[in-house]
């Protein structure tokens, strides 16, 4: 109990930084990079409810992101609609997608599961490129509606992507302490086994992939206010399929905190290794840093620390 | 004569060409000490799939207590008031032996509240209790078995499958599960029990079904099968 | 649109592909199909053999294909070690199928990154005396920088097909797939067997990669286009058969081939993974499978 309400209030500690973050008048660049940092933070978070508790691989996290983006900007061309109705939307289109493959896992388990997510992630970027109305291959420009409602764009978008990161992980948090979260355990440990106990595997897998695709796309909507260009290559970036799965494997899988801590601390590096050093290199830390992490710690850094504690 | 619990009808399991159960019928009555026997190969475990759902017959009908289950899904029949052990012990590997047991608790044996004493109880019963807070990896071989039991039994069984749950263990080892068995049965729970070693069959059930190559080619008392023609040419050949 | 000249240049292309697809998706067919490790780095070990030919070529006017087989001992080398560094992590331990399956993606990444660190993002490409000229037979036009890459394609899966049928090692990666016993019975060390079935599968990828690199220019990230390809031939052709892998391979080149002709090039990518997402919803054990 004292951990959990001591995980609470740090939690807190987190927001109220950021929040105060918000309201600070820093440099433009921190927020600018921590918005990319609570992306990643609900990124993981929602990789890891479909990847860490119900152990379904899922490479195609670029799709489900883009989905998101394209959704918005297909909103934002149409309607000029505001943004909340872009991230619920962007959200809901993945989360259908999210169905989608939830049906995939009737069929198709393990490896050949992972291999359909990542085929998906190529078809759907196909399609993208070949629809005009939202830029196809060469990309559209978005223009931010004139104000955001407080500060400016910067600001207000990190503000945003802090409430997300907040809702993703209380999500999060909530599935793996309920009879939800048990039930996916136990279907990541053996789904045979799992079934013959009486838990609806389908159902609840159904459930993981659906909430996993709504946060990944809700991830995604805010992205073309941020980038104000969007073209299919920055959207289906292979990064987010990376990262969506470093992070909670350097965090740890089996709980909220792992994809928390893996994506501050790999966000984190990745912002400054692109400032001091460059971009391709951080990706060369991120691929090593998984690398690393799967074969010397394949429980994480939760699971490193509680090694340590248990001797 | 007591009402039957499990009817099988007429089932037919096909995989491409080959079929594995041919028009396979039987009735286990409640309360019954039922035992599955043939040479491998015979399709006992395709049955024993086909009864808990793991798998969907092609042909035939499949009840439980009156009611139609041949096509729900393996969770609704738990539920219902089957359980089964598997051949290949198949642990929740990251949790814990009583966290194993909490899992059907909760999901089909309906404890909402004080599931943490129930898997106690039957930890107890089947005498694992000093092992509650361990992996399943660190057990022994007939520890891992008798788990699959304990599990089982959590999920409050009106039907109690038994699938090998005693290869690969010694003779003090087998009776040692025939006594949990045994015990189970005398709670009211109907076992069927599927076996290789026929010493722990024979002296189990109080009927016996033997299947060779899908068909159900002998039923019986134990000293009838024994004496079967057809059984010892299924099991020793010409 | 429309016209049979088009048609018939368009199966012809696809075929000569097809023979090159095989060649690209051998070391996944041994790998995945027959030992059941989901190697997803094999298209940038694919891309490594890609540049190995570009470096050798533009350093030593190296014949590309000439180098692909120069390189296959590295190649099988660095297979082996991949494979005892994966045995000893994840499949002795009994957890291969995840983590395994993020070790793979890692490896592809780091890859295809280190590539792009020594190489940067611009396109590279080969000079041989046979790129650039092609046959004319019946109107149908055959460049020999199709007909090379598939003519060793082919050569490879029927040196491969042998192999596995009828030499020792062969026969004993063949048991390791389907027949433990009869492993046992062969006296044969199933890690030792499967080291050397991973380090051929490797080796394969550095001919592949020189094939590669003689049809079209490359970059880096090139082995993303191949992802799809490699395990929608592999599944399709029923997880490890080698005439399976080709057929389909063939398959699949000549659809690709049509869906550019006439839909444009911009599709053909979707194709193959298109008949993965199918080939595995509907029928996951393959047109051939067992």
């Amino acid at each position: 109990m004292q951990r959990a309400s001591l995980t609470v209030v740090a939690g807190a500690a987190i927001v109220a930084a950021g929040v105060a973050l918000a309201t600070l008048r820093l440099n433009p660049y921190l927020y600018f990079a921590g918005y990319v940092i609570l992306q990643y933070v609900v990124i993981a978070t929602a990789w890891n409810i479909l990847g860490g508790y119900a152990g379904y691989v899922n490479f195609g996290t670029p799709a489900f992101f883009a989905l998101g983006a394209y959704t918005a900007v297909a909103l934002i061309r149409s309607l000029h609609a505001p943004l909340p109705v872009l991230i619920l939307a962007g959200g809901l289109v993945s989360a259908l997608l999210g169905l989608g493959i939830g049906y995939l896992t009737l069929r198709l388990r393990g490896t050949f599961f992972s291999i359909a997510t990542l085929a998906l992630s190529v078809v759907l970027q196909t399609m993208i490129i070949n629809w005009e109305y939202v830029g196809g291959s060469r990309g559209i420009s978005v223009i931010r509606p004139p104000g955001p409602p407080f500060g400016n764009y910067v600001v207000f978008l990190f503000t945003v992507m802090l409430a997300l990161a907040v809702i993703a992980v209380t999500v999060a948090r909530l599935i793996e302490r309920s009879w939800v979260g048990r039930g996916l355990a136990a279907l990541r440990d053996n789904e045979e086994a799992a079934e013959c106990m009486g838990v609806p595997t389908l159902r609840l897998k159904l459930f993981a992939t659906t909430v996993s695709g709504f946060l990944l796309g809700v991830a995604g909507a805010p992205f073309p206010y941020y980038v104000t260009f969007v073209e299919p290559n920055s959207a289906f970036n292979l990064d987010y399929a990376v990262n969506a799965l470093a992070m909670p494997m350097i965090g740890g899988t089996t709980s909220w905190v792992g994809p928390v801590i893996g994506a501050i601390l790999l966000g984190s590096a990745q912002q400054l290794a692109t400032v001091t050093i460059s971009s391709e290199l951080n990706l060369f830390i991120v691929g090593v840093v998984l690398v690393g992490f799967v074969v010397l710690a394949p429980e994480g850094l939760l699971g490193l620390v509680r090694r340590l504690r248990g001797r | 004569m007591a009402a039957p619990l499990l009817e099988v009808e007429g089932v037919v399991k096909r995989f491409g060409g080959f079929t594995a159960l041919n028009r396979v019928t039987l009735e286990v009555r409640a309360g019954e000490r039922f035992g599955l026997i043939g040479p491998n190969g015979s399709g006992k475990t395709t049955l024993i799939n086909c009864v808990a759902g793991s798998l969907r017959a092609d042909e035939g009908r499949i009840r439980l207590a009156g009611q139609d289950i041949t096509t729900l899904p393996p969770h609704r029949r738990t539920r219902l008031g089957i359980a089964r052990s598997f051949q290949i012990p198949k642990p929740f590997t990251s949790m814990t032996v009583r966290e194993n047991l909490e899992i059907p608790l909760e999901y089909a044996g309906h404890a909402r509240h004080g599931g943490a004493a129930e898997a106690a109880d039957i930890l107890r019963e089947i005498g694992l209790h000093a092992k509650a807070h361990l992996r399943p990896a660190g057990l022994t071989q007939i520890e891992m078995r008798k788990l699959e039991l304990a599990r089982a039994m959590a999920a409050r069984p009106k039907l109690l499958i038994s699938d090998e749950a005693m290869a690969g263990l010694s003779s003090a080892e087998v009776d040692d599960i025939l006594a949990i068995l045994f015990r189970l049965s005398a709670q009211g729970i109907t076992i069927i029990m599927i076996e290789h070693i026929m010493r722990a069959v024979m002296r189990f059930s109080e009927r016996i079904v033997v299947l060779d190559a899908g068909e159900r080619i002998a039923e019986g008392t134990p000293a009838e099968i024994v004496r079967h023609p057809a059984v010892e040419k299924a099991y020793l050949g010409e | 649109m429309f016209s049979w000249d088009l048609l018939a240049n368009a199966v012809v292309a696809g075929l000569l592909i097809g023979g090159f697809y095989a060649a690209v998706s051998l070391g996944v067919g041994l790998i995945f199909g027959l030992l059941d490790i989901a190697n997803i780095a094999q298209p940038a070990f694919v891309i490594v053999g890609a540049y190995a030919a570009y470096v050798m070529n533009g350093a030593y006017g190296l014949d590309p294909i000439l180098t692909g087989i120069l390189f296959t001992p590295v190649f099988y080398v660095v297979g082996a070690v991949v494979y005892r560094v994966y045995y000893g992590s994840f499949e002795r331990r009994g957890e291969e199928s995840l983590r395994g399956l993020v070790f793979f993606f890692g490896i592809l990444f780091i890859i295809e990154v280190s590539l792009s660190l020594k190489f940067g993002v611009d396109y590279r490409l080969v000079q041989a005396p046979y790129i650039g000229k092609s046959i004319d037979i019946g109107g149908v036009g055959i460049a020999y920088r199709y007909l090379v890459p598939c003519v060793v394609g082919i050569a490879m899966t029927v040196a491969l097909y042998v192999f596995l049928g009828r030499t020792f090692y062969g026969r004993a990666i063949m048991a390791v797939s389907q027949d433990r016993l009869a492993l046992r019975l062969m006296g044969a060390d199933p890690v030792q067997i499967k080291t050397i079935a991973f380090g051929i599968g490797i080796a394969a990828a550095s001919l592949a990669g020189a094939l590669l690199i003689t049809i079209a220019p490359v970059v880096p990230s090139t082995d993303r286009d191949y992802i799809g390809r490699m395990f929608a031939i592999t599944v399709l052709g029923g997880m490890g058969s080698i005439g399976g892998t080709l057929v389909a391979a063939v398959m699949l080149g000549i659809t690709e081939s049509l869906m550019s002709t006439f839909f444009g090039p911009s599709w053909s990518q979707a194709v193959s993974f298109g008949v993965l997402l199918l080939v595995l919803a509907v029928r996951p054990a393959g047109l051939f499978g067992r």
